[in-house]
């Protein structure tokens, strides 16, 4: 071994270059953000949870034509169709989505002929149970009514692509 | 003397103590938090920030985790060994600090083979690791309990001849005795770490394979083995065996302060410097060095067994060997030693 090879590795350079660049990206600004409390950018097109909308009128858009059921490829959605209770017309009256076996793949929402049923942007709804992961039409309208704002507004967004 | 006499002097070695040790376990309980946030900072990362103002509680909410857990103790354990091994590593750790001088005067045992007791409180700290890895009674934490005992010995050695070289230098083995041999009117540069650089060097390597630091930490590997010899253990006996590490690795801060920086020494000997208490200094000098110890953490890819091995046996011992010759022959020649000039 040369000298200059003994004098470099007993003086510690390769790590006194190393703890060098690690200050410099000790003082870099941070590449993560503070979870909880702000949340990353997510696009119009974010797949989320699912809810069921309404016209503004408050009448449900879904007409149980159970295009969402046919082409879910994980199954996970269970309707039932029946005649309204007023005017007879086609109606759900169940509409299940199990949440455990979603996954996110969106065809719901392209297959609707009424964007009735869409994946919102919301991404925080874990539970603690299982049983609270089988979301029931009552959640599913409940989902629709309270981010209806962000989902109308991501559905003008997107409305040019699809 | 009288029976009085000695229980005051015994409530004041004890008033010391615990004062000493509630001070000791504040400080690793931030020195903790500050190892994870440089940790965390050099990968770009924010590191524990949730608890109390920017994560300054973290360690205490550990400390009440890992208390409150339901301690787990293998069927086929040795329970009593089981249990006995990390309080023999935790105390063993805590007891060196016994003649660690904070400042002139302020050891609770100002004892005159001070090097020889923490050399010797150390060295017993394999024996919580051997005896934990064995009682665990499980193959992975007793091949853990194996490498790791192996590296703490190899590396004793050479820390062994460094303290050596140093010892030759001060002319004494009391910790405070070694300090006073520093104060020379160069201050910063009259102490141990300019001269005896490679010894510096090899030293805090070594110390930092002693007390299984990164990249030296390949006994508790977090991606390859779980925790090594520490596999088995769950909530208070595990705190304690995490405690007895880090109190290892203050130790050898201290060790690293006051053998080669001068202990509570100001570095620059003259009036605006010299009036700030000494514990200060020594505080900073001590976070100084666990800085670059976490500092090694987070920047060193881990070594594989056989290169820490190498480095152990065929680099620092002979290194360090030759050290003790090379000052011993320039404190002879130029009568430099203690007592001859």
């Amino acid at each position: 071994m040369k000298l200059d090879q003994v004098a470099k590795s007993l003086l510690l350079k390769e790590f006194v270059s190393g703890f060098f660049l690690a200050m410099r990206y000790f003082f870099k600004p941070k590449a993560t953000i503070n979870y909880p409390f702000e949340l990353s950018h997510r696009g119009p097109r974010f797949r989320g949870e699912h809810a069921l909308r309404r016209y503004p009128n408050g009448e449900e858009r879904c007409i149980a034509c159970k295009l969402c059921e046919a082409i879910c490829p994980a199954q996970a959605i269970t309707i039932e169709a029946g005649p309204r209770r007023n005017d007879g017309t086609r109606r759900t009256t169940r509409y299940d989505i199990d949440m455990v076996k979603c996954i996110y793949c969106g065809l719901c929402q392209e297959a609707c002929p009424v964007d009735a049923i869409v994946e919102g942007p919301n991404l925080e709804f874990s539970v603690e149970t299982r049983e609270e992961l089988y979301y029931d039409k009552a959640k599913l309208l409940a989902n629709g009514d309270r981010w209806e704002r962000e989902i109308a507004r991501n559905l003008v967004k997107t409305a040019p692509y699809r | 003397m009288e029976l009085g006499d000695l229980l005051l002097s015994l409530a004041i070695i004890l008033g010391k103590s615990l004062l000493l040790l509630v001070a000791l376990l504040v400080f690793i309980a931030y020195a903790l938090l500050a190892d994870r946030k440089i940790w965390a900072a050099v990968q770009l990362r924010r590191g524990p920030n949730v608890v109390g103002p920017w994560g300054l509680f973290q360690s205490f909410a550990d400390l009440l985790k890992f208390v409150f857990k339901e301690p787990v103790i293998p069927a086929p354990a040795n329970k009593g060994m089981f249990l006995l091994a990390p309080l023999l590593t935790c105390t063993l750790a805590l007891a060196a600090w016994a003649v660690i001088p904070l400042n002139a005067g302020w050891a609770i045992a100002n004892i005159n083979v001070g090097v020889l007791y923490i050399f010797a409180i150390s060295s017993l700290g394999v024996y919580g690791v051997i005896m934990g890895g064995w009682a665990s009674n499980s193959k992975y934490a007793f091949l853990g309990a194996l490498r790791s005992a192996a590296q703490m010995v190899s590396y004793e050695v050479s820390i062994g001849f460094v303290i050596v070289t140093v010892l030759m230098c001060a002319g004494t083995l009391n910790l405070s005795g070694i300090v006073e041999a520093q104060d020379t009117r160069f201050g910063i540069l009259g102490w141990y770490w300019l001269p005896l650089l490679p010894m510096f060097v090899v030293f805090f390597v070594s110390a930092l394979a002693e007390t299984n630091r990164p990249p030296f930490d390949l006994s508790e590997a977090e991606s390859e083995l779980v925790a090594g010899y520490m596999v088995e253990y769950s909530s208070t006996p595990y705190l304690l065996y995490m405690l007895g590490e880090y109190v290892a690795i203050i130790t050898m801060c201290a060790l690293g302060t006051i053998l080669f920086l001068g202990g509570w020494l100001s570095p620059i000997p003259f009036a605006p410097f010299t009036w700030v208490p000494g514990v200060i200094w020594f505080v900073i000098k001590a976070s100084f060095l666990f800085f670059l110890f976490a500092m090694a953490k987070a920047m060193v890819p881990r070594y594989r067994y056989d290169q820490l091995m190498r480095l152990g046996w065929k680099v620092f011992l002979p290194l360090s060997l030759i050290m003790v010759i090379v000052v011993a022959g320039v404190l002879m020649a130029f009568r430099l030693a203690p007592g001859m000039q």
